[in-house]
């Protein structure tokens, strides 16, 4: 139970989260509900012509091959993503409990990461693998890889997958930093004392108590895949070579932006709406009770 | 695009406050996607402009890159702030046309200013291209300009080919990249700039190849695709041919390429004429001509953008674009902006002052693209491009393109492709 506040006049609670009611229904219902009315329209670019559709964009939408294709193209990206970047976070984590010395240095550096903008990150990539100019370009080449994400779309994606994950490394690790802190040493001490090895401590004991944060960073990391990522897919690929790289929040962007079908875009939108309403759901549901906080 | 309304708002109650501040100055704004030493010519000609009389102030804006300031121009024009002008890139120019109760022509806003539009005074392949089929011209063509052939003479001269002669037919220039690669003196042969406009719209206007019915889209909207011809399968395959050993080198969807081409990877190179001063300021030993063909040349069309003025305004508004484009049209700034910026002259006037100034002889490569837009008479296949979705179409082939490069689909595989999705995309847009 979570003690309850008991306010005395009837009316100041409501004044106090004013403010917060006015924000969400500025930036959040009345953006969204401009979003679901624009879905039903077919207009052109400029609003001369409008006509009410009904549910005609969606029904086009989800049956656009180029659609499944960028739900494929996500579906892959989005586990990619979160699983590299939440191994590498768990390994680094794990390694960085180890340490005695300069604890605190370590870490610092390990977050450093997610203070860079998502454009950014993906520019540092793009200039370490650009196949003309990337010093890492270079190297791959030097070892006889055919490096060309300009055309090769499987190469592409792995370049999207480790910038977007690169950068997420860094929230991971905090999460799980603090997770590994929550375990209580005397269950591992016990259970060396018992003959057990590291690698068995680590996945009998150590991994299972772990599981309420890899779950709740598995939902913020396909959120993150899915819908933060979009300013490392425009600056290092724009959805090519092909559509091998065009998540659906690029694509929603492609086509209301630069193709100028605001119908489509709009619908897209939406669908995005519910899946993201869908994940958050998920997390309240399941997540939120159950992960320590460090 | 929330910001771009309220940046729209923000920047016309900005214009409202200053106009009501200084009274008798009408203010009018122009959103420009210039960046650099094109930036510095918006400003200029704007400071020039104001200095030049006292009843209109023309205030520059940058909107970003040209995508973005179109968005931006229809976002604002949707929340009923549109600026006064508006430059809009080529690939653009259709969906401006369609969108007829926005737009006011600028043949129109020139009359308007009390000198009557004279279609002869400009120059014929670039008003053609931004004028209705009934001849009243729409915008007010700013910038222009049309691809060439680049080639790096060091290289050339190590691979043996005559420095003084780069090759005039498409086969030539496969012919002298298979023995640039080969002989070893670059790593690639040929690589190209924007794909789409070069070798699809451009290929076809210069080799007089019907690239969609309608006139390419010039003459009415319902466009089918044509480049799935032959001539089109050919030189595609050639490409991807080359492109299997790297003797062709795939650079990017718009203006990547320039990047291979300056680092001296490549020798030759076709990249729009407007792209000279980059190469020129890298210091490049560096030879031009004309965009190689097939058998006989035709004439290629122009790229670029113009200037569109929003239709809603005050005549007052009006009278000062007009004065505006004509101050533009002054034989003296159109010969400046021409030398200077490289953009093609709008009047033959400003090209005959260049000409007989002797800058041509200096600067050969500044005349290649008029020669090749005026040598002949625009034919239907010649006049340009137009469609509602053009920027949409390109993306679709070079998606198409990328696919067809990889090796995961022959030329004719990748054009009827990009046919069939081009021509379901137009009438989807059009309908």
């Amino acid at each position: 139970m979570t003690p309850r506040v008991v306010f005395p006049n009837k009316i100041l609670p409501y004044l106090l989260v004013a403010p917060q009611l006015a924000i969400t229904l500025v930036f959040f219902y009345w953006p969204a509900s401009q979003a679901l009315y624009q879905s039903m329209l077919k207009e052109d670019p400029f609003g001369l012509k409008s006509q009410f559709v009904w549910f005609a964009n969606f029904a086009k939408v989800l049956s656009d091959p180029n659609y499944l294709n960028s739900i494929r193209v996500t579906a892959i990206f989005s586990v990619s993503t979160a699983a590299v970047s939440m191994i590498a976070a768990l390994l680094l984590a794990v390694m960085a409990d180890k340490v005695v010395r300069s604890r605190g240095l370590y870490r610092t550096l390990m977050i450093w990461p997610y203070a860079v903008a998502p454009a950014i990150a993906g520019m540092l990539w793009l200039f370490l693998f650009n196949p003309s100019i990337g010093s890492l370009a270079y190297l791959l080449r030097q070892m006889g890889i055919a490096w060309d994400p300009l055309l090769k779309g499987d190469q592409a994606m792995v370049l999207v997958v480790m910038a977007a994950a690169w950068k997420q490394i860094s929230y991971n690790f905090l999460f799980f930093v603090a997770g590994l802190q929550a375990i209580p040493k005397t269950l591992i001490e016990a259970a060396a004392i018992d003959g057990a090895r590291e690698m068995k401590r680590f996945w009998t004991i150590v991994f299972p108590l772990l599981a309420p944060t890899t779950f709740f960073l598995l939902v913020v990391n396909t959120v993150y895949a899915f819908f933060d990522t979009f300013g490392i897919i425009h600056a290092v690929t724009g959805g090519g070579p092909g559509k091998s790289t065009e998540t659906l929040v690029y694509k929603v962007y492609n086509d209301g932006f630069v193709n100028l079908i605001l119908g489509d875009s709009a619908a897209q939108s939406v669908i995005l709406m519910i899946i993201v309403i869908a994940l958050t759901a998920v997390q309240f549901r399941y997540v939120e009770r159950k992960v320590h906080y460090g | 695009m929330k910001h771009q309304v309220i940046a729209a708002g923000f920047a016309a109650s900005v214009a409202l406050l200053s106009t009501t501040s200084a009274f008798a100055v009408t203010e009018i704004s122009w959103w420009h996607a210039m960046t650099g030493a094109n930036n510095e010519v918006v400003e200029t000609l704007s400071k020039e402009f104001n200095e030049s009389q006292s009843e209109f102030k023309i205030t520059p804006v940058f909107k970003g890159t040209y995508p973005e300031t179109l968005n931006a121009g229809i976002a604002a024009f949707r929340a009923k702030q549109p600026p006064t002008i508006m430059q809009v890139f080529d690939a653009g120019t259709g969906v401006m046309m369609a969108a007829e109760g926005a737009i006011k022509p600028a043949a129109d806003v020139l009359s308007m200013g009390g000198t009557a539009f004279d279609k002869n005074q400009y120059l014929p392949g670039i008003v053609a291209y931004y004028s209705k089929p009934d001849g009243t011209m729409l915008s007010f063509p700013y910038n222009s300009s049309s691809p060439i052939l680049y080639y790096n003479k060091d290289i050339f001269a190590k691979a043996g080919l005559d420095v003084d002669n780069p090759p005039k037919t498409w086969n030539e220039v496969w012919e002298a990249a298979k023995k640039i690669k080969s002989s070893g003196a670059a790593p690639c042969g040929f690589t190209s700039t924007w794909l789409t406009w070069i070798h699809t719209e451009n290929f076809a206007a210069w080799n007089n190849y019907q690239w969609g019915t309608q006139e390419n889209g010039i003459a009415g909207p319902n466009v089918e695709l044509k480049i799935n011809a032959k001539p089109f399968v050919d030189h595609f395959q050639a490409l991807a041919d080359l492109a299997k050993d790297g003797t062709f080198k795939y650079g990017g969807r718009t203006s990547e390429a320039k990047q291979i081409f300056l680092a001296g990877e490549c020798g030759i190179f076709s990249e729009s004429s407007g792209g000279l001063g980059d190469i020129v300021k890298s210091g490049m030993n560096y030879g031009t001509g004309m965009l190689p063909y097939d058998t006989e040349p035709q004439n290629t069309i122009p790229g670029g953008a113009s200037l569109w003025v929003f239709a809603g305004k005050s005549d007052e508004e009006y009278k000062g674009v007009a004065a505006f484009f004509n101050f533009l049209s002054k034989t003296d700034i159109q010969a400046r902006l021409h030398q200077v910026s490289g953009y093609l002259p709008v009047t033959l006037a400003a090209y005959e002052k260049t000409k007989a100034d002797g800058f041509y002889e200096k600067n050969p490569a500044r005349e290649i693209p008029i020669k090749q837009m005026l040598g002949k008479a625009p034919t239907e296949n010649s006049k340009g491009v137009r469609l509602a979705n053009l920027p949409q179409v390109r993306d679709i082939m070079n998606e198409e393109f990328e696919k067809m490069l990889a090796g995961e689909q022959t030329a004719q595989q990748a054009l009827d492709n990009a046919v069939s999705r081009g021509n379901a995309a137009i009438k989807e847009a059009t309908n």
